[in-house]
């Protein structure tokens, strides 16, 4: 053995790639412009380009007897778009929005936590899969998969029925202003189906927040004579939130732009989403449309200030 | 000492005290008692059992079996925030989203203290531990060693009646851990209350500590003063894990002492004279040849190998060596000398 170490190793060969690396090496800002320049690409050019040419066509409006587009900057589509109709259309939505994000994060928290804290390895795999397991299959499959389970001939109908507890069903659905016929045409099913889609995108934030905050800290809270409570309050949700709100920034924002599940669920109310769709399709209304998109963008703007004036990047 | 000690109260004792971790027993059968007062050590390699012990008293862990009394009051099963005890952590486990006056008053918010009494007692306390105006910072603008403190502050703002300490010097560097261990001896005598010092660090158990006790898979290998440890080690293990020593055994004993009994003989209490020493009342003498010389700047360290085989470390204060003279010394025929009442017969099969 020692004799076939003992020969000296030879200095490694000089070749084309080794004097690009070495080039690259003495060229630190080249090297970072390469790492960077796709991405960079990429983000302007598409990114950017289309928000701001969104943005630009929000700025014109239709000539409503020729049905045109009127490449001019006026504030006309913004006067249409703050109507009495379109309001409703953005409040039920952002309500919409709020509660499905609400209901995920009270589910995905504890989830998420004893994922962090307690599960085994093993365990933690296979929690990890069930949640993002349904990801692996089509959205619209999920969705209309939904709509058979909700509704009047549905399984959860049927199981009320089977159990004599109809009426609860039933006292569910006459809840006026999110009742309904039956689940699938209801509010309260389209709500269902929404957290049941969205919440991966909370568990997987929140599990990674709380997988950063150290064993130690919970159990210093509670040596210095903190119970549970005080030291969820104090220690772990602060810490945690930050991983709530990059969660809620998922649920939130996929919630207001989605047009495929009010569509399928619910009683056909029109949400944000469906009126973009019928606006820049049917309607040939480009402007119109463009500008009820720039509406979940500055709603996500003020909820991102609201969040951050509540400290929860305090703890980044 | 020991009878100094056993006049106070028992403030921490931990009473058959056995944990397991699925198979594997981290205690076996524990029983110890910590006086009031008492800065006590738990010594001992990783693995070894001592911070589990220490995680017994303070509530994270709880006793497969046997029992955790403070002040002799049953505390198994008592949640650690209702026991009157407080913990500085190894990773000091301060809150990072709070500055260090929320973080040093962190207790008193709990205890529903007024606003101005937790900021007035914060301030002493930042004084106590040498950093006062730090109120404001947060903890990652500080370094380790004010970090350490801070930890200190938090834990003992409280006035709790047991201080736990796991390995807080642990992170930091030679200079700062020696300051601070002088620091942390001068604060427990200043507040009095029992210390609780984990530690894999034997010099650092053994200056600073009143008593300590010496751990080893699971188990407590011997309680006592640090020079109780250090001078009469019951078993190899402590003669060995407690600074270094010469164990010698079997036949090499025999030699030596005319039995096969394993002893320890430290490396400092051992002589090195000419070969032609002649024997001398109550000291024993070996014969060998010096193989190795390390220069340690204060010391010299000698490897003798025994005639007839067997080795030594012997250790000398280097009074009127230089570096150059030691090393000459390298295979030269010497007598290494100590006296009888420096050797410790150790315990079979430890």
């Amino acid at each position: 053995m020692e004799e076939e170490l003992s020969p000296s190793i030879p200095p490694p060969r000089q070749s084309l790639m080794r004097r690009i690396s070495a080039w690259f090496y003495r060229h630190p800002n080249l090297s970072l412009g390469a790492l960077l320049g796709v991405p960079m690409l990429w983000m302007v050019v598409v990114y950017l380009g289309s928000l701001s040419s969104l943005l630009i066509q929000s700025f014109f409006r239709l000539d409503e007897f020729s049905g045109r587009v009127i490449r001019e900057f006026g504030l006309r589509t913004y006067e249409q778009l703050f109507t009495a109709a379109h309001t409703d259309i953005m409040i039920r939505t952002t309500l919409m929005a709020l509660a499905v994000t609400f209901a995920c994060a009270v589910i995905a928290f504890p989830l998420a936590y004893y994922m962090a804290r307690y599960a085994s390895f093993r365990m933690k795999t296979i929690l990890y899969l069930a949640v993002l397991l349904p990801l692996w299959s089509s959205y619209l499959v999920r969705v209309y998969t939904w709509k058979i389970i909700l509704s009047q001939e549905g399984i959860i109908s049927w199981f009320f029925d089977t159990l004599g507890i109809r009426f609860i069903l039933d006292g569910i659905l006459s809840i006026p202003g999110i009742g309904g016929t039956s689940l699938s045409f209801s509010f309260i099913g389209m709500f269902l189906v929404f957290v049941y889609i969205w919440l991966p995108y909370m568990v997987i934030p929140i599990n990674a927040a709380l997988e950063r905050v150290p064993k130690s800290l919970i159990e210093a809270s509670s040596d210095l004579g903190g119970r549970p409570g005080y030291t969820f309050r104090r220690v772990i949700l602060p810490l945690a939130f930050p991983g709530v709100v990059a969660g809620s920034i998922f649920t939130f924002s996929l919630t207001l732009g989605d047009y495929i599940i009010p569509q399928v669920i619910g009683n056909s109310s029109p949400f944000i989403g469906i009126t973009v769709f019928t606006y820049q399709g049917t309607a040939g209304n480009i402007p119109l449309a463009a500008a009820f998109t720039v509406v979940p963008v500055v709603i996500m703007l003020v909820y991102l200030l609201i969040a951050r004036r509540l400290g929860a990047f305090d703890a980044l | 000492m020991i009878s100094q000690t056993s006049d106070r109260p028992i403030a921490v004792s931990l009473q058959g005290v056995s944990k397991l971790f699925g198979a594997v027993k981290a205690l076996d059968n524990i029983n110890l008692d910590i006086y009031d007062g008492e800065f006590f050590s738990m010594l001992g390699p990783s693995g070894s059992g001592k911070t589990t012990s220490l995680r017994l008293v303070a509530g994270f862990e709880q006793p497969s079996s046997g029992r955790v009394l403070l002040y002799g009051q049953d505390v198994t099963g008592v949640p650690p925030f209702d026991r009157d005890v407080n913990t500085v952590f190894q990773d000091y486990a301060l809150f990072p989203h709070m500055t260090i006056e929320q973080n040093v008053g962190y207790g008193l918010m709990i205890r529903k203290l007024p606003k101005p009494e937790i900021t007035r007692r914060v301030g002493a306390m930042l004084e106590m531990v040498r950093l006062p105006g730090y109120e404001k910072r947060k903890p990652s603008q500080l370094s380790g060693g004010q970090r350490q403190r801070i930890a200190l502050a938090r834990a003992l703002i409280n006035h709790p009646r047991v201080l736990l300490l796991d390995e807080p010097l642990g992170a930091l560097d030679l200079k700062l851990r020696q300051q601070m261990q002088i620091e942390l001896k001068a604060i427990q005598r200043e507040v009095g209350i029992t210390f609780i010092f984990v530690t894999h660090d034997q010099e650092e158990a053994l200056t600073m500590s009143d008593r300590m006790a010496v751990f080893s898979q699971g188990k407590i290998e011997q309680i006592g003063t640090p020079t109780e440890i250090y001078e009469r080690p019951r078993t190899a293990f402590v003669a060995g894990f407690v600074g270094t020593t010469n164990i010698l055994s079997g036949h090499v004993a025999q030699r030596i002492t005319e039995s096969q009994a394993a002893f320890s003989i430290r490396p400092e209490k051992i002589r090195l004279m000419p070969p032609d020493t002649p024997p001398q009342a109550n000291s024993i003498r070996v014969g060998g040849t010096i193989r190795d010389v390390v220069y340690l700047g204060m010391t010299t360290r000698y490897l003798i190998e025994i005639d007839g085989g067997g080795d030594l470390q012997v250790i000398a204060q280097n009074t009127d060596t230089d570096s150059s003279a030691a090393q000459a010394t390298r295979g030269q025929r010497v007598m290494a000398v100590w006296p009888s009442s420096a050797m410790r017969l150790l315990d079979e099969g430890a």
